[in-house]
């Protein structure tokens, strides 16, 4: 084992352990030889009445004492203990999580695969993937997402048909493989064309505006200005976002973090960094297929057909989400 | 003849005193965590939340509660097993308030949030300064009266302190060494890094139950349990034995507590091998305990006191089989990380600490305030019914709770994939937090009637310091 930077700490643990269970059976057995007067005490008198008696060790405990020891003897010449000596088994952590790894793999992968040929759209109809890609979802996205995908502040809810990357399979897909980064600057890296906390609320008060929300419309008349000049390089000129870089519409009902003016403002003023790790490493593409074509088929994504060339947000008759306040 | 000079009692009663306040402080801030899991809306501001109390219980009950109670009893029957007073007097003042001083700073730091965040050692590093010079000074009493003592032996029960005091000195300098970064806010970093750190972690964590809880507590069993019996001690070989292998096992049991992590599987063996190996020595402390009676059991009929002490051990007993049996890593596979864990450190906290603690009190407070008994004897008997009841009901739905936990964990479908969600076993657990909470809340009504036992005891005596006794004649 490399946990040992030269051989001598090897043997030093060695010997320090034998030493120290074989030393408990013979303290055990010297202490035992003692010659007992049960029923009389030891003579000494503390405290008035403090005494003990000279009864010897109780048989039963006696037994178990030895038996221990004996045990530990026969454990650590079959597992790992002495030093970097293996033991009989050759057994270790990494082999054993190897194997049941491997097994798993061998036992499972098929059922994974099985899917991997099918195209999403097919996947997210097939009971069988729904009920495996639940399961998948619950272990691995619900901690973010919840387990009902609804999302939560600053978490996207995968069930309406408010993307920020796509929702047709292949961005679900590419969202779960490679991860996600979304970063807006604070001011949108140009604090001077904002013009500062005040100019912030400004662009509040229009970005408000966008979707019809109440908003002080001269503020909002000069905010249109600088979001045009800023914020419109991301969220587009008519603020309905940019999915290639993960700019959400602001013309929709539907918030990450909040539509009040101060929680907008502190966006502006301080930025956000959004991030979705990449799961292809950890989950490999099959399992993730299953996972784009449950996420898919939550109804957010499309009408579920098969053959439709469903682009995002197509199923438009979905009613808009209030404020994932 | 009797010497005219008498005990120094006053540090006892004070302690004794406190052991009692801070249970019910200490138990009260688990019965609020415990409601918090299972009402999260408790948790109204940052500084009451489920974090920040969590370690407060702990220390509370473990350093304020049990600290107290073994500064208590360790102070009362040194002093009368070595047949002398106190040794330095002004020390053991200063041990006294300057415990206080630390448990008020947990008390106000830890909500704070300040912390090492080290498990049963998270007060920052002024705190574990003042921790060292209390102890030393502690030490410095307590092995100073030894040393003066007017009986040729040592009696057992101060083995057991003597080792407890010793342990957890060089415990607590070994596993708060830090470097201090700033006193306000306070903090500092570990001087130990990655799997080192954890393993000097639980070293220590380990220990501090195998000697803060075990070796302490075991002191405080065989001076009260045959003073309260009023028979010897079972078997003098037996505690010889059992004294010696259980200091020295517990020292390689905690790598226990990191079975399958990223400690080096050797190091795992040896915490289990070692922890197997003390199932016996921890019973001897049981045996000695229990056999103690043998022939009186009847006494336990009509002795509320003596109840509280036998139950601590059979808690005892069984707790320290569950360890050794939970340290087994197939076992702990299932165990670990379930809320089995909690209901065995209950067990072993409810049922053997605070019980033989609580026992211990009741037989000290008259001695300590001129009377021959506590104010009521069957108020006593009353804690011991609700504070047993409320222990079962603590600890048998944190096993069920714990085993279902484990095996929800590891179902998996037939794809595979795994059959519940980890939010599905927190949803199935509430029904056996509901019940724990009864049981807590059972314990914290016990303290209760305690303290009022106790304040009624101390209005109608006074404080009375009994004259040191001449040792018994020469041995035969």
């Amino acid at each position: 084992m490399s946990d040992f930077v030269s051989g001598f700490w090897s043997t030093y643990i060695s010997v320090l352990v034998l030493v120290s269970v074989i030393g408990c059976g013979v303290f055990l057995w010297m202490q035992d030889k003692a010659k007992y007067t049960p029923g009389e005490t030891t003579h000494h008198v503390w405290d008035e009445n403090l005494e003990e008696y000279s009864n010897p060790l109780p048989n039963w405990w006696r037994w178990m004492f030895y038996i221990t020891v004996v045990f530990s003897l026969g454990y650590l010449a079959v597992y790992p203990g002495l030093g970097s000596f293996a033991g009989q088994f050759t057994w270790s952590s990494q082999g054993q999580y190897d194997k049941e790894i491997a097994d798993a793999k061998a036992k499972y992968d098929p059922i994974f695969e099985s899917f991997k040929k099918q195209d999403i759209r097919a996947v997210a109809v097939d009971p069988k993937a729904k009920e495996m890609g639940k399961s998948l979802f619950l272990t691995y996205c619900a901690q973010c997402h919840g387990s009902d995908a609804k999302g939560g502040k600053g978490y996207p809810n995968l069930t309406d048909n408010d993307w920020l990357y796509g929702g047709a399979p292949e961005q679900i897909m590419t969202s779960i493989m490679e991860g996600r980064m979304g970063v807006m600057p604070a001011y949108g890296g140009n604090p001077e064309a904002i013009g500062g906390a005040a100019g912030a609320k400004e662009v509040a008060n229009y970005v408000r505006s966008l979707s019809g929300l109440a908003h002080d419309s001269i503020l909002a008349t000069k905010g249109a200005e600088k979001f045009k000049q800023v914020c419109s390089a991301c969220h587009g000129l008519d603020g309905k976002g940019n999915q290639a870089v993960g700019a959400p519409n602001l013309t929709d009902k539907i918030w990450l973090f909040s539509s009040r003016e101060e929680a907008i403002i502190e966006i502006i003023t301080k930025g956000r960094t959004l991030q979705m790790q990449p799961h292809k490493d950890f989950l490999g593409e099959a399992k993730a297929n299953i996972l784009a074509a449950y996420v898919y088929g939550l109804g957010g994504g499309a009408v579920a057909a098969p053959a439709a060339p469903a682009p995002a947000g197509t199923d438009a008759a979905a009613a808009p989400k209030t404020d994932a306040k | 003849m009797q010497s005219q000079a008498t005990y120094n009692y006053k540090v006892v009663r004070q302690f004794a005193v406190m052991t009692v306040i801070w249970g019910i402080v200490g138990m009260l801030v688990g019965v609020i965590i415990a409601a918090q899991l299972i009402w999260p809306e408790l948790n109204v501001v940052e500084w009451l939340s489920y974090g920040r109390l969590r370690p407060l219980h702990t220390n509370a009950v473990i350093f304020a509660f049990g600290g107290c109670a073994l500064f208590a009893t360790s102070y009362y029957s040194v002093q009368r097993t070595c047949h002398t007073p106190l040794f330095a007097p002004a020390l053991a003042g200063f041990t006294f308030w300057g415990w206080q001083l630390i448990i008020v700073l947990a008390a106000v730091t830890l909500p704070l949030g300040f912390t090492t965040g080290k498990e049963y050692a998270e007060l920052e590093w002024p705190i574990d300064i003042l921790i060292t010079a209390v102890w030393v000074s502690y030490a410095l009493v307590f092995f100073g009266t030894i040393i003066k003592r007017k009986t040729p032996h040592i009696y057992v029960a101060n083995w057991f302190f003597g080792g407890f005091i010793l342990t957890v000195a060089v415990l607590h300098l070994v596993n708060s060494a830090e470097i201090p970064v700033s006193f306000f806010p306070m903090k500092s970093y570990s001087a130990y890094a990655g799997a080192q750190d954890a393993m000097v972690q639980w070293w220590y964590g380990h220990n501090a139950v195998g000697f803060f809880l075990t070796a302490g507590f075991l002191g405080m069993m065989y001076y009260f349990v045959p003073k309260q019996a009023g028979r010897p001690v079972y078997s003098y070989r037996l505690s010889v034995v059992h004294f010696w292998a259980l200091v020295f096992t517990y020292m390689w049991a905690g790598p226990h507590h990191l079975h399958y992590t990223a400690l080096p599987d050797w190091t795992q063996s040896l915490g289990m091998v070692f922890s197997l190996i003390l199932l016996a020595p921890s019973w001897g402390g049981m045996i000695n305990g229990i056999m103690t009676l043998s022939g009186a059991w009847h006494k336990l009929r009509d002795d509320p006191i003596l109840k509280f002490l036998i139950t601590s051990l059979s808690f005892y007993g069984m707790s320290t089989f569950e360890g050794p049996m939970m340290s087994i890593k197939t076992v702990n596979a299932l165990s670990h990380y379930t809320d089995w864990t909690v209901g065995h450190v209950h067990s072993g906290a409810l049922g053997w600490v605070a019980m033989v603690a609580i026992g211990c009190t009741y037989y000290m407070l008259p001695r300590l305030f001129g009377k021959m008994e506590m104010y009521s004897v069957r108020l006593i008997n009353t804690h011991f019914w609700v504070s047993t009841i409320g222990v079962v009901l603590y600890i048998a739905p944190m096993w069920i709770a714990g085993v279902m936990q484990g095996l929800m964990w590891r179902a998996t479908n037939a794809d595979g994939t795994l059959t519940y969600s980890f939010v599905e076993s927190v949803k199935a657990t509430y029904p056996f937090y509901t019940i724990r909470l009864l049981g807590g809340t059972l314990f914290l009504v016990g303290m209760l009637l305690m303290a009022y036992n106790m304040f009624k005891t101390i209005a109608s005596g006074k404080a009375v310091d009994a004259p040191v006794l001449e040792p018994a004649a020469a041995h035969a």
